[in-house]
């Protein structure tokens, strides 16, 4: 991993080429992670896979975390892998919840890593992120015609109560 | 034998020896327990357990006569729900389970089909009772082969017209569902009313 | 009234849809494909998906930490300890805690081992899919050997949840090196036996020579990892490149493919189980003496000898039971390399005693992509190989 000075070195380049696309670095537990403004995600993902020092060329993983209460809410996360020098450094996009029906939106990455297709999808089913750009956003995991974005933290697990006899003698 | 070998007693005990008559229904209900057709669906952890390994060589299924797995439902007669019954899964196992012919049989293998298992949450149908019926349920999670070949023998038994005695027909007892819903079983017996109200005065004092 | 049909018109040239699954004797769990067929060619090819999902990243956020592992190893339902490790290094990467070399060491045989049993699952399966129906039972036959041994130390079969943060719940009992030896000694005989009914057979090469070659840049692009990757010529494992476990101590070879087509990705599984075999051994004689777990009272269960003697460790035991460790806010992604790729575990934690999000990066998911590109205009006879060889575990896929 790029440790914590390398992780510095790589937020001011970004800085020079695509200014204001990195808000905050952070490095916990050994793993560096770089804070991005959502809507320069495309242009941070692009430098840091072809940038001649950088080639993060393997997106690991592209998964959501869901923040509440903490605003705001969606992290989107890019795990990054330089297969060469062994490195990965993890970008993070948050975004907010928009009022109303509105579904958070960001673009997809699916021209820069082809990988994200199945991911971005996933992402869309749990938590109702919208990725622009993405050949089929559709559901993937659930039904079809599910309603609701389960891994949402305000959305219930679900499931039944199980019947204890102590229960329905003494409530009912 | 040749006739007239044999007279009277001595040619009716001959024949009560070698004879055996039975009904044509319990030779039928012998037959078809005997050469069950499961079908060969598996859905998750419990697959790999049976109906994959139950079937190799050291768990054989083929010495009671369930060999012949068969992959169309238009050929089986048995369906062993093994593993967890997922939301988006259950119209599919349901309409499977229509395509079978009469007479046919479920088995809900393990602890996720039969009562949702571990996963109490929004993607696993709680049982598959919810959606269709199922002959026998077998513990387990999951189950061993072993567990799977003991209820294979009481499906077979249960085929043969001849079922285990369930907990609720040995305890004259009522299971906590029915109970609390308030159905036929939730009122026990006067023995066994008064059997329980002893206990309890027991254990109080 | 009635239409003409033009007896004359080409009809191989019409595309047709199918559906196969998610019921099928071929699929390899409950995987649907929509296939656009041109006679027997396939045009496209769609996977539906999630017909056993199970909702387990949602189950586990509501759960204290140590609770989460039965629920994590149903994942990827045939490589179980995979899972494990995944979840436990997570979160011991989180709280920063060591496992002691004898837990290293044992949780390494436990994996090399589920790797053996994997790879028989995947042997068999595949074989009686491309019609070696015999291959099931032999390879079932060491499976079982493999799952006595994992019924030794832990107590069942499948799904043990053996690994506990901090190392192993248990050391393993005695006879268990003795007899995981001869399994051990016994492997590579039994492949060999293997890989005489198959390698040369004609049947086996004419269906898989040449079919279902994806460029080694194709499948970087689509993020496949494991044996597929290395199929195709690229030597990326992630047992040397990071340093986790007994690995780095080890010696142990990858083996890596040229052409990347399915003969190739049956061969580089079979090596690998031979080196598995290998590492097993290597292990046992490396195994000290010394805890199977960490000794950290804050994380991990205190040994039932002390619960009638101290009452520390009886309240340490009571708070850990009850409601499980707090784990200080912070996430971490660790991944290992499981039997079908780089199987990653996301874990963020918000300072409680449960789990604020579990995310696992499965390889199946990821490798499903390449399945088109595999797939595309070819047979549909060969598409069945390549999804044989493609090793896809639904449980994994759909979580």
């Amino acid at each position: 991993m790029p440790d914590a000075p390398g992780l510095e070195l790589i937020r001011g380049e970004i800085e020079r080429d695509h200014p204001g696309a990195v808000l905050a670095t952070s490095f916990d537990r050994d793993q560096p992670a770089l804070i991005v403004d959502p809507e320069q995600i495309l242009a941070v993902l692009s430098w840091l896979r072809d940038t001649p020092g950088q080639r993060y060329r393997f997106l690991s993983s592209l998964h959501v975390a869901d923040y509440l209460p903490a605003a705001p809410r969606f992290g989107v996360h890019y795990e990054l892998l330089n297969r060469d020098r062994v490195e990965r450094i993890r970008v993070k996009a948050m975004l907010a919840d928009p009022e109303g029906d509105a579904l958070p939106e960001i673009d997809s990455c699916t021209e820069l890593f082809p990988t994200a297709n199945f991911q971005e999808r996933e992402a869309f089913d749990f938590f109702g992120i919208v990725f622009d750009g993405h050949p089929d956003l559709t559901r993937i995991l659930l039904p079809d015609d599910y309603v609701g974005w389960p891994q949402r933290r305000d959305f219930p697990v679900g499931g039944e109560p199980v019947t204890f006899t102590y229960n329905e003698r003494n409530y009912g | 034998m040749l006739r007239g070998d044999l007279e009277g007693e001595d040619l009716e005990r001959y024949v009560e020896e070698r004879v055996v008559t039975t009904t044509f229904e319990k030779m039928l209900n012998y037959a078809r327990s005997n050469s069950i057709f499961p079908l060969t669906f598996g859905l998750a952890c419990c697959a790999i357990e049976a109906p994959i390994s139950v079937v190799t060589a050291r768990y054989d299924l083929a010495r009671f006569g369930a060999e012949a797995l068969r992959a169309s439902p238009r050929q089986a007669d048995l369906i062993i729900l093994s593993g967890r019954v997922s939301i988006k899964m259950a119209p599919v196992v349901r309409r499977l389970y229509d395509q079978m012919l009469e007479p046919k049989w479920a088995i809900s293998m393990g602890a996720c089909s039969s009562s949702g298992g571990m996963f109490s949450n929004y993607a696993v149908v709680q049982g598959a009772d919810k959606f269709m019926p199922i002959d026998l349920h077998i513990p387990g999670c999951p189950p061993r082969p072993e567990a799977v070949l003991y209820g294979f023998t009481k499906l077979q038994r249960k085929i043969q017209g001849n079922p285990d005695q369930s907990w609720r027909g040995r305890y004259n007892a009522a299971g906590t569902e029915e109970w609390a819903r308030g159905g036929p079983a939730s009122t026990p017996s006067a023995e066994a009313a008064a059997a329980y109200l002893e206990a309890r005065e027991l254990s109080r004092a | 009234m009635a239409e003409q049909i033009d007896l004359t018109a080409d009809r191989t040239t019409e595309l047709m849809t199918v559906n196969i699954g998610p019921h099928h004797p071929a699929t390899h769990g409950v995987l649907r494909l929509i296939v656009d067929l041109e006679g027997e060619v396939v045009r496209d090819l769609k996977p539906v998906i999630g017909y056993v999902h199970t909702g387990i990243e949602k189950s586990c956020e509501d759960k204290s930490y140590w609770k989460v592992i039965p629920f994590v190893e149903r994942m990827d339902y045939v490589s179980y300890f995979f899972q494990m490790e995944a979840y436990c290094g997570a979160v011991e990467r989180l709280v920063g805690l060591e496992i002691p070399p004898r837990a290293k060491y044992l949780r390494t045989i436990f994996l090399e081992l589920n790797r053996i049993h994997s790879h028989l699952v995947w042997l068999g399966t595949t074989a009686l899919d491309l019609g070696a129906i015999s291959m099931l039972w032999y390879c079932f036959r060491e499976r079982d050997r493999i799952l006595d041994l994992f019924e030794m130390a832990t107590g069942q079969r499948m799904h043990t949840r053996y690994f506990q943060v901090g190392g192993v719940i248990e050391d393993i009992p005695l006879g268990f090196e003795a007899k995981c030896r001869s399994f051990v000694e016994d492997m590579p005989v039994r492949v060999g036996q293997y890989e005489a009914l198959l390698d040369r057979n004609e049947v086996f090469l004419q269906r898989t020579k040449g079919v279902g070659i994806v460029s080694r840049e194709r499948l970087l692009e689509l993020g496949v990892t494991g044996p597929l990757l290395r199929a195709a010529g690229e030597p990326w494992d992630l047992r040397k490149t990071f340093d986790y476990l007994a690995y780095p101590e080890l010696d142990f070879k990858i083996p890596v493919g040229t052409v990347g087509d399915n003969y190739d990705r049956y061969r580089v599984r079979v090596a690998e189980m031979v080196e598995s075999a290998s590492i097993v051994g290597q292990a046992l004689d490396r195994l000290e003496d010394g805890p199977f777990i960490a000794d950290d009272r804050k994380y991990v269960l205190p040994p039932r000898s002390e619960l009638s003697t101290s009452m520390e460790s009886l309240i340490h035991h009571f708070k850990l039971v009850t409601e499980g460790f707090r784990v200080d806010p912070g996430e971490v992604y660790y991944a290992i390399e499981s039997p079908r790729g780089e199987l990653g575990c996301f874990v963020l934690a918000d300072g409680s005693s449960k789990p604020s999000r579990v995310h696992f990066r499965d390889p199946s998911f990821v490798n499903l992509q390449a399945f088109k590109d595999m797939a595309l205009d070819s047979y549909v006879a060969d598409m069945i190989c390549s999804l044989g060889m493609l090793d896809p575990i639904l449980g994994g896929v759909d979580r």
